[in-house]
């Protein structure tokens, strides 16, 4: 009996140490963002002017409903280590309109990123990392050509990935050493799966209102349940 | 004054290069390649119309590469010497599109100039030389071409290294014997040789640093190639005598003290202007090759002061606020202050030329040919510095900013060609004995004895 309640009480004890929950939350935009510039480019350009019946814009402030930001990057702070790497569900980026999507991608170290053309129209992928051990390449892809991979060992915040052949293509890979990632969709909102039990510093960026050299930061605890952290950055 | 600038300055260098009779002992070497025929001493329009030919093809060459930059398209190719897998040559025209298309029209306009640039030295070699030497340099051209249809990249780098070897020997030559225009064009053909593995490397080794090189070495071939237009012309050819006939007239009204003024404008002030020029196009180059755009939107301000903050928060700021819709990279505080530099070095060039200009004219007279090339030269510069606002005002639009680019190589080529023109036609007045240059005067004007001139 006794050997009984000891195993229960080192179960407990053990569920108690891989107890996690989820980090979720809306980040909002404070203040009117400038006015989104058109690229007058795209509709210029033979190929690509078909793809589009509308006028494209750039995408630095994507506000959603409630003034929820978009493509903000979320991590949390000081988490090195912890990377699937290879192991990873691979990441994936599309051409399609002669853009990329999705223009935030948060990856992990190591982690496979897949590039895909959906385009009519050949592109090349040529990422620019700055961070050591990241390294630049530049591939040519055909029209619905196979598929590309790369993918970056050193952690990079908005590590560039453009198109030389159409140069407002253009779009960034935030690379952390952990799985705890996490980027806003349109309406703001993100979700950071199964963090650990304990205290965090999240940090949110954002290319123009919390760009990588000063990230936005907020304290949370997880204690074996969700936690929610809404954020309000403001526009520059 | 400096061993360039005396060689520059020195009669000997620009001694017919014909007989062999007064060679001296360190050119036993070349004695085979030595000219004998009076065929080379002849002016030949022929020869002279392809050197302008192949100098205005250089600056179409520059023109695309400005465009290249302009649209941000220099790695638009991924593959070199290759095109998308593709021979160059075989590169479906359907496929020429968006950066596409700047890029490959670049590689094979670099083609082209590279063809015709071998076509001139080979004419320059052979107009100038016979015998064993004649075939050296004609087989050595043949098989460099030969090299460059072979497609491989450790077979370019061994070709860089030749060219360099050459470059290097083709200057020492020159400096013997500045007339000698077979080395001028073993000089070209080097140069072109290298700046086309330069630009390969810069494809495959994804290195921004071999762009900046790549864009000078532009800047000085083409400078080189409209010196070669120069020298054989018909001016380059009677050395210098069309310019006395003119610079006779007016020089009689010199001061006697003025011989020093003469020498220090013809020496130092239009050579020091041409160098400044260059420094200012390597300037030039290194902020388009960082490939960020404008690092200053705003202009005669920057960033609505005189001088712009360029701590970390500053720059920080600086990026938040711009809205790039091509891709460029992130605005660093090196990159401010080159810009600032640029437009400090744009007033000094405006300013020397300028002076380069006024000190001419005062010197030999507003009707004397070279006053008229100053001025000239003035007023590229003006327009360069225009051109430069311009850049900012539009928000570097190609066309504007590739505008900015082309005129920038022609202020350099006007800045060598007046340089040159200079000091040859000082080398001619003090060379030349009075009785034939009365001969040669149109006016009957003997050189005054009281100037620099004489």
């Amino acid at each position: 009996m006794k050997k009984t309640c000891a195993l229960v009480i080192a179960g407990l004890a053990s569920l108690q140490a891989i107890q996690a929950g989820d980090i979720s939350g809306t980040v909002t935009l404070k203040g009117t963002p400038p006015p989104e510039k058109e690229i007058p480019q795209i509709k210029e350009d033979p190929n690509c002017g078909k793809l589009h019946t509308e006028a494209v814009k750039t995408r630095f402030y994507v506000v959603g409903a409630n003034n929820g930001l978009g493509d903000v990057f979320v991590t949390l702070k000081g988490i090195t280590g912890k990377s699937m790497g290879p192991s990873a569900p691979p990441a994936v980026i599309d051409q399609k309109g002669c853009e990329y999507q999705p223009y935030i991608l948060a990856v992990q170290t190591g982690q496979k990123i897949v590039v895909k053309n959906s385009d009519p129209v050949l592109h090349n992928i040529h990422p620019t990392p700055t961070a050591p051990g990241n390294k630049e390449e530049n591939k040519a892809q055909m029209p619905n050509g196979p598929d590309l991979t790369f993918s970056f060992p050193s952690p990079e915040t908005f590590l560039r990935v453009k198109c030389d052949v159409h140069p407002w293509m253009f779009a960034y890979l935030c690379v952390v050493d952990s799985p705890y990632i996490a980027v806003t969709d349109k309406d703001g909102k993100y979700t950071i799966k199964n963090v650990p039990d304990g205290k965090y510093t999240i940090e949110f960026y954002h290319r123009k209102a919390a760009p990588a050299s000063g990230p936005t930061t907020a304290e949370v605890e997880v204690k074996g349940g969700a936690v929610t952290k809404d954020i309000a950055l403001e526009a520059k | 004054m400096s061993r360039w600038t005396g060689a520059l300055f020195d009669p000997r260098r620009f001694a017919p290069s014909r007989t062999s009779s007064d060679d001296t002992p360190d050119q036993s070497m070349e004695r085979g390649c030595q000219t004998g025929s009076d065929r080379s001493s002849a002016f030949n329009p022929w020869l002279h119309r392809f050197a302008i030919f192949t100098a205005i093809s250089t600056l179409g060459l520059i023109i695309i590469g400005g465009l290249v930059t302009s649209h941000g398209a220099g790695m638009a190719v991924p593959d070199w010497p290759n095109t998308y897998g593709y021979n160059m040559f075989a590169f479906p025209i359907s496929k020429w599109v968006g950066g596409v298309l700047y890029e490959h029209s670049h590689r094979l306009m670099a083609t082209f100039v590279g063809l015709l640039t071998a076509i001139l030295s080979l004419w320059l070699w052979v107009r100038e030389t016979r015998g064993k030497g004649r075939w050296l340099g004609v087989g050595t051209i043949v098989m460099v071409l030969g090299l460059m249809g072979v497609r491989a990249l450790p077979v370019y780098l061994i070709l860089a290294c030749l060219a360099l070897t050459v470059g290097g020997f083709g200057l020492y030559q020159i400096r013997r014997n500045f007339a000698a225009l077979r080395w001028w064009g073993a000089l070209a053909f080097a140069t072109v040789i290298l700046q086309g593995v330069l630009g390969g490397l810069r494809v495959v080794w994804l290195k921004d640093q071999i762009g900046i090189f790549h864009a000078a070495l532009a800047q000085l071939f083409f400078a080189l190639t409209c010196l070669i237009a120069l020298f054989t012309s018909r001016w380059g050819h009677e050395r210098a005598t069309l310019l006395v006939r003119a610079a006779i007239p007016v020089a009689k009204g010199i001061r006697a003290e003025s011989r020093a003024p003469v020498q220090s404008v013809f020496a130092w002030l239009l050579p020091a202007a041409t160098l400044l020029i260059f420094a200012q196009l390597i300037l030039g180059a290194t902020m388009r090759h960082q490939h960020a755009g404008l690092a200053i939107p705003d202009f005669p301000l920057a960033y609505g002061k005189v001088w712009p903050p360029m701590d970390s928060a500053s720059v920080t700021h600086y990026n938040q606020q711009r809205h790039e819709i091509i891709a460029v990279n992130p605005i660093t505080a090196l990159q401010i202050g080159l810009q600032m530099t640029h437009r400090i070095m744009a007033l000094l060039i405006c300013g020397a030329v300028a002076f380069c200009a006024w000190s001419t004219r005062r010197q030999v007279g507003a009707s004397h040919p070279l006053s008229k090339l100053t001025l000239v030269w003035f007023g590229v510069i003006v327009t360069q510095a225009l051109l430069g606002a311009a850049t900012i005002w539009s928000d570097k639009a190609a066309d504007v900013a590739t505008a900015h680019v082309m005129v920038g190589a022609l202020s350099l080529a006007l800045g060598a060609i007046v340089s040159i023109v200079a000091s040859r036609t000082l080398v001619w007045a003090r060379a030349v004995p009075a009785a034939e240059a009365q001969a040669l005067s149109p006016f009957g004007l003997q050189p005054s004895p009281h100037t620099g001139l004489k």
